[in-house]
């Protein structure tokens, strides 16, 4: 079934030209101001392959839901362009644009039935009644929901309902699909079970898919590449291995994953190393990334599991050793979490495994912790 | 469980559990019963007893019983088929004497009068006579005024001597009972209720569906204004209730009458010719204008209510699904405003078949509803009886309303305000 409707898809995009299969969607320079006082979105650039799953990811009012809207036609843009496969729609109406949508709270008809929901879309693209009935008992079989097509939405629990509204997004056969925080109303569990249902018919259909979100364990998980929004501008777009391996600045390097942060200012340049001076008075050596020259300010960035205690003997590659007071220890099962006093900082985190030489860390007790300057990225300010 | 005989569940102090949670119900039942109280003391006094007064009075029939006693009990018996004998006029006379007395033969006289004109000069003259009768009565009272010649008037008290009667009824549905007891439709230039009715029905379906015209948009612009815009247009919306009814509607009449604003403004412009100014008040039009603009709040805030409730998402989940505009309307949003159609329909409708004050003040003779009616039986003709029938018809006319757009739609999903 989902087979025939992939085929489909492949048919309809080995007409494509393939300059659309890399730029399938494109912002130009989009911002948006909702009152002509505020940019809401500042100088927006993305470019979406075609198939490809993108996140946009962001704290609360950073712009998430204005881009999708100006994407879906809701919200004009207030300058720049929006380009989907090579063509500008900034004039067209939504329904002209032929983009599936899931919203938060699934905007699921009431007064419909789930299958009347999901004839809908062909409905108004006057398909015969027939092809109707066969697309929507296939929709329905995508979401495993075949016996709730007579169904109430409201007769639903929140994950079938959910899965109603993927299903009413994909019915029509969209290229591109938008969802906003789709699965932000469901339990934990349920949304574990929603993502890999997602992401399997992602697989499954190749279809492009734009998704937002706030929680970044979901955003990494999902995504072929992510976007970090803040404060209106894209911080990062990258896949996202490198948006926590290599931030490339500290809003990135916090907003995914935890963080440990140091302060300082740049002083020398050592080959591809930089020095720097940090407030407390000692001098780290880090990899430069986004710092300035010299004399310039800098945030130190460091992966909590990437520091290590000087008694495991990983210690030979660490170029930078300090000595730390441990200040609590939070046992995790798998692994600890131990907090210690260092460069002037008490919230320095170490996760180290749960293995033996570890296993000995008390509060009070001394230790000689290190680095390598290879994991210590030196941001901006 | 706890009503078992081995082990009766008990509160810590030994009260068994079921005694102890029904003395706290009912503390509690009693104090919410205390709190409303107030309010159901006064519905019971203020509209309880006079909506059962008012089916009472429709039906009570006591003056010829209580004022003719004697008379209603000499004609017991009576064969129909002649005048009734010396005693029955005995009776009679002696009834007369004593009302005339007691000074109550005046709402004897006009209760007879609504079934045979010209009962009520009768009884007027003969109780005046009284003092010089002598008997044999039956020949000096149809002497006195021919009417007791007639058999007519004999079978009229006979029937109206029982104490309950559907002549109210019939009255305002234009029938009137024979001599005989049967039904016939009252005389043609009698016959007015009816056609009253069915004006009131339509004209007041026409205000309902103006107010949903005009309303409709209005309310939407409500819901979707974002707050600061549609806080001004909720205050345009509310502005007149807060002004005086009288106000508003005479208003209207400055507004629409043959010299009024309306017809200066559109003499002026050239519109129609100085002679030939528009009719608009003292008619239909009238009421029809004055009533659906006092009416509009009643629709507009019900629907407001309901389309409030309605996401805006929606109508973009709609949009991106491919539907025009018009057609996301039709089939979206259109079918969930429903509830708010049907309550300001209902309520719409109802007030409007129930307005007195407006039709009366700008429907002149050809805009006036049936309340208006009831108004005139109860203030001029003093015909308490039969305002009191077209009251309970107008009643029942509502209930069946009321219950026909239950079965429909379902009060329970009406939303108000
Ligand atoms: N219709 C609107 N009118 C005016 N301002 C708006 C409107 N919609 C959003 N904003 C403002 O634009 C900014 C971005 O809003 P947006 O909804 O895009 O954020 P978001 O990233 O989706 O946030 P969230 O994660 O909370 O959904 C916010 O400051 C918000 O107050
Ligand atoms: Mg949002």
């Amino acid at each position: 079934m989902n087979e025939s409707l992939q085929q489909e898809r492949n048919d309809s995009a080995s007409e494509t030209s393939h300059a659309a299969e890399a730029h399938f969607v494109r912002f130009i320079n989009v911002q948006k101001s909702y009152d002509g006082v505020e940019l809401v979105v500042k100088g927006f650039d993305l470019d979406i392959h075609k198939g490809e799953f993108v996140t946009l990811l962001g704290p609360s009012g950073s712009g998430k839901t204005t881009c999708l809207m100006m994407m879906a036609g809701f919200e004009t843009p207030t300058h720049g362009q929006i380009l989907l496969k090579g063509e500008p729609i900034n004039d067209l109406p939504p329904h002209k644009r032929g983009i599936g949508m899931v919203f938060q709270n699934y905007a699921l008809f009431p007064h419909m039935s789930v299958a009347e929901n999901l004839a809908f879309p062909l409905e108004v693209r006057r398909l015969s009644k027939a092809e109707i009935k066969r697309k929507v008992a296939r929709a329905l079989a995508m979401v495993r929901l075949e016996n709730f097509g007579d169904r109430r939405p409201a007769q639903l629990s929140g994950g079938q309902q959910q899965r109603v509204a993927l299903a009413r997004a994909l019915v029509f056969e969209p290229e591109l699909v938008l969802m906003d925080e789709p699965l932000g109303a469901l339990d934990k569990n349920l949304r574990e079970e929603m993502q890999y249902e997602i992401k399997r018919i992602h697989a499954e259909l190749g279809v492009s898919m734009i998704y937002v979100t706030h929680d970044q364990t979901e955003a990494l998980t999902m995504s072929d590449r992510i976007a970090v929004f803040n404060d209106g501008v894209v911080q990062q777009l990258a896949a996202p291995e490198t948006l926590y391996e290599a931030p490339e600045n500290a809003f990135v390097a916090n907003f995914i994953g935890e963080n440990n942060r140091l302060y300082g200012e740049v002083t020398e340049m050592i080959g591809d190393k930089c020095q720097v001076r940090l407030d407390s008075g000692e001098t780290v050596l880090a990899k430069p990334v986004a710092a300035g020259g010299i004399g310039a300010r800098t945030t130190l960035s460091l992966r909590p599991e990437r520091v290590d205690i000087a008694a495991s003997g990983a210690e030979a590659s660490f170029d930078n050793r300090f000595r730390a007071e441990v200040r609590e220890v939070i046992y995790l099962g798998d692994h600890l979490r131990t907090r210690v006093s260092v460069c002037g900082t008490d919230e320095f985190i170490l996760k180290t495994p749960n293995a033996k030489h570890y296993a000995s860390l008390r509060p009070g007790q001394s230790v000689d912790i290190g680095w390598s300057s290879s994991d210590c990225r030196a941001l901006d300010a | 469980m706890s009503d078992s005989p081995a082990s009766p569940l008990t509160t810590a102090d030994g009260v068994p559990l079921k005694v102890s949670l029904r003395r706290a119900v009912r503390r509690s039942k009693i104090k919410a019963f205390l709190l409303v109280s107030p309010l159901l003391l006064f519905l019971v006094v203020a509209f309880v007893m006079p909506i059962f007064e008012m089916l009472w009075r429709s039906v009570d029939n006591p003056e010829v019983s209580t004022h003719l006693s004697r008379t209603v009990e000499a004609l017991e018996g009576w064969d129909r088929e002649s005048l009734p004998g010396e005693e029955v006029f005995a009776a009679l006379a002696e009834d007369l004497r004593e009302g005339q007395q007691a000074r109550n033969l005046g709402l004897l006289s006009s209760r007879l009068n609504y079934e045979k004109s010209g009962m009520r000069s009768t009884i007027t003259r003969t109780a005046r006579g009284l003092g010089t009768l002598e008997p044999p009565y039956r020949e000096a009272l149809i002497e006195l005024n021919d009417t007791w010649g007639e058999l007519d008037t004999w079978k009229l008290i006979q029937r109206e001597a029982s104490p309950l009667t559907i002549s109210y009824y019939l009255a305002a549905v234009d029938r009137q009972l024979t001599p005989d007891g049967e039904i016939v439709r009252a005389p043609e230039s009698q016959r007015l209720h009816v056609t009253l009715f069915w004006r009131t029905l339509w004209m007041s379906l026409v205000i309902t569906v103006l107010t949903l015209l005009l309303g409709y948009p209005v309310a939407f612009l409500l819901a979707s204004l974002p707050l600061r815009y549609s806080n001004l247009l909720m205050i345009l919306v509310l502005l007149p209730f807060w002004t005086s009814l009288l106000v508003r509607t005479t208003t209207w009449i400055a507004i629409l009458q043959s010299q009024g604003v309306l017809n200066d403004l559109m003499v002026a412009v050239g519109v129609i010719a100085d002679e030939a100014r528009w009719q608009m008040i003292h008619n239909k039009t009238g009421t029809i204008i004055a009533m659906t603009h006092i009416l509009l709040p009643f629709m507009i805030l019900p629907l407001y209510s309901v389309m409030k409730t309605i996401p805006p998402s929606y109508m973009r989940a709609a949009r991106s699904l491919g539907g025009r505009p018009f057609l996301c309307f039709r089939r979206v949003y259109f079918p969930l405003t429903i509830p708010g159609i049907a309550a300001g329909g209902i309520l719409v409708f109802i007030l409007s078949i129930g307005y007195y004050i407006t039709p009366a003040l700008v429907g002149g003779q050809s805009g006036r509803f049936i309340t208006n009616y009831i108004a005139y039986h109860m203030q001029t003709s003093l015909n308490w009886g039969l305002a009191a029938a077209i009251a309970s018809i107008l009643l029942f006319v509502v209930v069946v309303f009321y219950l026909v757009f239950n079965r429909l739609i379902g009060v329970d999903k009406v939303k108000l305000g």
